[in-house]
C-alpha cells in the first residue's frame, strides 16, 4: 500500500523550481554579502578610528578620498554588498516577526535594494571624484 | 503506592484545558527520585483522573512524553525533580508550536507531516532481488549518518526552536535532521528533489543557528549541525545549477 504523504499545513510540496532556486539564491548572496562586508566593515572602522586619531578634517578626507581610485572603488564595493545584504535581511525579518511575505514585499523590499545601491553609489561618486 | 501521612509535598502548576485553557495548582507528595512524568502520573492516578497526557515507554526510548517544564521542553520520564524544581515548584505545559489537544497531550500531526514534506521517507534504489547494499561504515558519509540517525522524534527541538514559532512552514530541526540522514545515505535515491525539498522557502536557509535544538536535544544529536551541512548542500547545489 501507498504511503500517505500529506503536506503540513502552509507548504505547498510541489513548489515550483523557480521558487526553490530564488530562496536559494537568496541564501547565497546573503552568505557571500556578508562575507564581503565582514572586511569592509573592519577597513572602514580602521579608517574611521585613524581619521580621528589623526584629528583629519573633513576636508582632509575628502582631499585623500580623491587622491586614489582605490578608495571610491572600495566603498562602492562596500555599498553593492549592502544593497545585497540588507534587503534579504529585512526580509527575513518581516517575514517572521511581521508574518509579511509574498511577491509585494519582495518588490518593496526590491526597491530598497535600488535605493541603497543608486543612493550609495551616487554618494561614492559625489565624495570620489 | 499509597502515601504516608507526612510526606511533603510541593506545588505543581498543570496546563488544563486546550489552547485557550490555564494552569492548576496541585500539591503533590515530594518522594526521591521522582521523575516529572511520575508526578503527572499522580495527579491523574490520585487527584485527577481526567487529566490528558501522553507516555509508553517511561525510559527514554519513545519519546512521547516529552512536555514543557518551567519552560524547557524536555523528555518527562528522564526528568527528575530534582535537577528541575529547585526549592520551587513545577509548572508543566504541552509541547510548544504544536496544537494543544487537550492539557498536556500536542497533536503531532504537523510536527510529522513536515517531516514528509522535507522528503523525510527512505528511497529505495534496489529490489529484493539485488544484493545487500555494501556501505563501508568508516566513509564520512556513514559517519555522518551516524552523527543524525539516533532520533526518536520527540518534538523536543521542534518545541525549542524559535524560528518553528516565527514561520509556520519552516521545516524545523527533526525533519532537516532526518533530510540529512538520508542526504548522506548512499543507498537512498531521492537525489536532487530532496534538496529541492530542503531548500525552499521555509527550508534549512531559514535556521538561525540559535542551537537551541541542540542544547535540549535529549539525545544529544545535533540539529542545528546537520542544517549547516545541508545549507552547504543547498548552495552547491544552486551554484552548479542542479537546482
Amino acid at each position: 500500500m501507498e504511503a500517505r504523504v500529506r503536506a503540513a499545513p502552509g507548504i505547498d510540496p510541489g513548489q515550483r523550481a523557480e521558487g526553490v532556486r530564488f530562496a536559494a539564491w537568496l541564501f547565497v548572496l546573503q552568505r557571500a554579502s556578508a562575507a564581503v562586508l565582514a572586511l569592509c566593515v573592519l577597513v572602514h572602522l580602521a579608517t574611521i578610528i585613524y581619521a580621528v586619531r589623526h584629528g583629519l578634517s573633513a576636508q582632509a578626507i575628502v582631499t585623500r578620498l580623491h587622491a586614489s581610485a582605490a578608495w571610491p572603488a572600495f566603498y562602492a564595493v562596500f555599498v553593492v554588498a549592502v544593497s545585497v545584504h540588507a534587503p534579504i535581511g529585512l526580509r527575513a525579518v518581516v517575514g517572521e516577526w511581521l508574518r509579511l511575505r509574498g511577491p509585494l514585499v519582495d518588490a518593496v523590499l526590491a526597491l530598497v535594494a535600488a535605493g541603497l545601491l543608486v543612493g550609495g553609489l551616487y554618494t561614492v561618486l559625489s565624495l570620489g571624484f | 503506592m499509597p502515601t504516608p501521612p507526612d510526606t511533603p509535598t510541593f506545588p505543581v502548576r498543570i496546563w488544563r484545558g486546550g489552547a485557550d485553557g490555564a494552569f492548576r495548582r496541585y500539591d503533590v507528595p515530594r518522594r526521591a527520585s521522582q521523575t516529572v512524568l511520575d508526578v503527572v502520573t499522580h495527579v491523574q492516578r490520585h487527584v485527577d483522573p481526567s487529566l490528558a497526557y501522553r507516555y509508553a515507554c517511561r525510559v527514554g526510548m519513545c519519546g512521547s512524553c516529552a512536555m514543557t517544564v518551567n519552560g524547557r521542553a524536555r523528555w518527562t520520564c528522564r526528568t527528575h525533580v530534582d535537577a528541575v524544581a529547585g526549592n520551587g515548584g513545577l509548572e508543566i505545559a504541552p509541547l510548544s508550536h504544536l496544537p494543544i489537544v487537550r492539557d498536556l497531550v500536542v497533536d503531532m500531526e504537523p510536527f510529522f507531516d513536515k517531516w514528509a514534506s522535507a522528503k523525510g521517507q527512505f528511497v529505495p534504489t534496489a529490489t529484493r532481488y539485488d544484493d545487500f547494499a555494501k556501505v563501508e561504515p568508516g566513509s564520512a558519509a556513514r559517519r555522518a549518518i551516524d552523527a543524525t540517525i539516533e532520533c526518536i522524534g520527540c518534538a523536543v527541538c521542534y518545541a525549542s526552536c524559535d524560528v518553528v514559532g516565527w514561520k509556520e512552514d519552516y521545516l524545523g530541526p527533526a525533519a532537516l535532521n532526518r533530510a540529512f540522514t538520508l542526504v548522506n545515505d548512499v543507498r537512498d535515491g531521492a537525489g536532487i528533489a530532496r534538496v529541492r525539498a530542503i531548500a525552499k522557502d521555509g527550508g534549512c536557509e531559514s535556521c538561525h543557528t540559535h542551537q537551541s535544538c541542540t542544547q535540549r536535544c535529549p539525545k544529544h544529536l545535533s540539529p542545528s549541525g546537520s542544517i549547516a551541512a545541508l545549507k552547504r548542500v543547498v548552495a552547491r547545489a544552486v551554484v552548479k545549477g542542479e537546482l
